[in-house]
């Protein structure tokens, strides 16, 4: 259960003068869910980023699941199973939730150098799509076209089309940002459903979300990654809590 | 839209189609004959355009560099091989020579997106432009006619109706394979590149290839319709190849619906009917042109075609 699936080897990415992401080495285990908490401008998004491939690093290296993927661009590192949630909802808004999860699928299931047979008429892709549709409480808007949904129900399709493209590893970018307290946890429901079946590397600022679905967790601050434990030992940390959680809690 | 309603409408079509020359013979305008096969030719031009435009959201301001080396393929020969005048030889070299001319460019300018993107397709477009305007061994920009039409076996291709038939199958059965391929898988990741593509290349597609696969395809059809305008017109020229008329091709994209499968026919057809028309008026036709094309963005921006399609749900 301790084999690493994703692992960081001193990870360096500099903007100008500022170093967003500062000689980090992250673990991840095969299996768990790890989360990566930190304040705002820690560089949470820029390392995820990086380890999706839509950034390149400027020095150090980033393993996932026995290869060096460093110098791989994202589809390849899509395509090897590293699904990326992204913070600001990206999905294709013209297309339906139906449409949206069957392109998803299809990017898994063989080549799409096909030009001649109609799509529609695979009905493999499509009973796919509604069966993770279903998973995921979207099946009742299936026909609903993408762009037009509400808020919570673009983070739901986010996930969806993560799930899709059968990952051995997501990367949950603020899987919860802006939505409501009733969202939230229903979005904290199907991520605890997600546990144990696939790994999880959760960006997340709701404390009590990342305590109650984290197996570990990272502290990143300004670049660094200052910690690295269990819930409890992360709450624990003295450090931590004078950089992040708040140095009034110390006094 | 009822299935059998779009069938009626093609069968109508496509009848229409095939009777115009019997009615301009019949009435005297044989004008007519050699008029509609022009459409037709633009109609493949701006239905190549928009298979990057209106599917994978490439706009190109050179796609008539692929225009103009279609049309020099058949006049380069015409001059080195006047023996080989078969257009079953000379188009599909026509076709093979710009999908390799696409692939190499393509290659190039899809490194680049939005305005940079136009911009290098118009820099290779006038790069064309200015090498065959100082081509002086085939016409330099004075350009250069052709002795005679290419010959298919069995048929007359000097008269202006056969011709035309030629032009109107060969518009056909490419319409049908731009058909298929936009219901493809291919022509769904294509559409999604348009609509998203960080997200596609998030889910594993690698979309530099697929749009430098349109892009090939786009440029292979655009040289066709350049053999198929050469044989039409009997003459070539550098201006073929200019970038206004690479611009003519993109409003007619717009003018017939950005997207659409027809839409490339219909913007075409509306173009040049309306120069037809109204330049028999007054040489500053284009002003009504512009007028029109300022009502199709604001109030069809679906273009011609989208008000026959289905209404959205």
């Amino acid at each position: 259960m301790n084999e690493l699936l994703l692992e960081t080897r001193a990870l360096r990415k500099r903007f100008g003068g500022l170093v967003a992401t500062d000689s980090v080495s992250l673990a991840v285990r095969r299996g768990e869910c790890h989360a990566l908490i930190g304040p705002n401008g820690a560089g949470k998004t820029t390392l995820i980023a990086q380890l999706a491939g839509s950034l390149a690093p400027d020095a150090g290296s980033i393993i996932f699941a026995g290869e060096d993927v460093t110098a791989l661009p994202a589809h390849r590192r899509a395509a090897l199973g590293l699904a990326r949630s992204f913070q600001i909802t990206s999905i294709l808004p013209s297309f339906s939730v139906l449409e949206n999860l069957a392109l998803a699928v299809q990017a898994v299931s063989g080549s799409s150098f096909r030009f001649w047979q109609a799509v529609k008429d695979e009905t493999a892709l499509f009973d796919r799509a509604r069966e993770i549709l279903h998973s995921v409480g979207l099946a009742e808007i299936a026909e609903r076209q993408a762009g037009s949904l509400a808020h919570g129900e673009h983070r739901q399709l986010e996930l969806a089309l993560a799930l899709a493209t059968r990952p051995q590893l997501m990367l949950l970018d603020e899987p919860m940002a802006g939505m409501g307290p009733e969202e939230s946890e229903q979005m904290v429901a199907l991520i605890a459903g997600l546990k144990g079946r696939y790994t999880l590397l959760l960006v997340e600022h709701d404390m009590d979300a990342v305590f109650r679905l984290a197996d570990r967790v990272s502290v990143l601050v300004d670049g660094r990654v200052i910690a690295t434990g269990t819930a409890r030992e992360i709450r624990a940390n003295a450090e931590v809590r004078i950089a992040y959680l708040g140095a009034e809690e110390v006094a | 839209m009822a299935g059998w309603r779009r069938h009626a409408w093609l069968l109508v079509a496509l009848a229409a189609a095939l009777a115009l020359p019997k009615i301009a013979a019949i009435a005297g305008q044989d004008f007519y004959v050699s008029f509609a096969s022009r459409v037709l030719i633009w109609a493949l031009l701006a239905s190549s355009l928009n298979l990057l435009v209106g599917m994978g959201g490439m706009v190109s301001l050179g796609h008539a560099a692929f225009f103009g080396a279609g049309a020099y393929v058949v006049a380069i020969l015409s001059v080195e091989a006047p023996g080989g005048s078969s257009a079953l030889l000379v188009w599909p070299l026509a076709v093979a020579v710009n999908a390799l001319l696409a692939f190499l460019i393509g290659a190039i300018c899809l490194r680049t997106r939005g305005v940079y993107f136009i911009m290098i397709t118009l820099a290779f477009a006038q790069m064309f432009f200015y090498i065959f305007t100082s081509l002086t061994p085939y016409g330099g920009d004075d350009g250069l006619s052709l002795a005679r039409r290419l010959t298919l076996p069995g048929l007359d291709m000097a008269g202006d109706a056969t011709f035309y038939y030629v032009v109107l199958a060969i518009f056909a059965a490419c319409l049908f394979a731009l058909g298929r391929l936009k219901a493809s898988r291919f022509g769904r990741v294509l559409a999604g590149i348009k609509d998203n593509e960080a997200r596609m290349e998030s889910l594993g597609y690698a979309t530099f290839r697929f749009k430098l696969v349109a892009y090939t395809v786009a440029g292979a059809l655009a040289g066709l319709a350049g053999a198929l305008m050469a044989n039409q017109n009997g003459f070539v020229s550098p201006n073929m190849m200019s970038w206004d008329q690479s611009g003519i091709a993109l409003v007619m994209v717009i003018l017939g619906g950005l997207g659409s499968l027809w839409g490339g026919f219909a913007g075409a057809t509306a173009f040049l009917v309306l120069e037809e028309v109204l330049s028999g008026f007054s040489a500053h036709w284009q002003i009504v042109l512009g007028l029109v094309l300022l009502g199709v963005v604001f109030y069809a921006p679906l273009g011609i075609a989208g008000l026959f399609a289905r209404k959205p749900r």
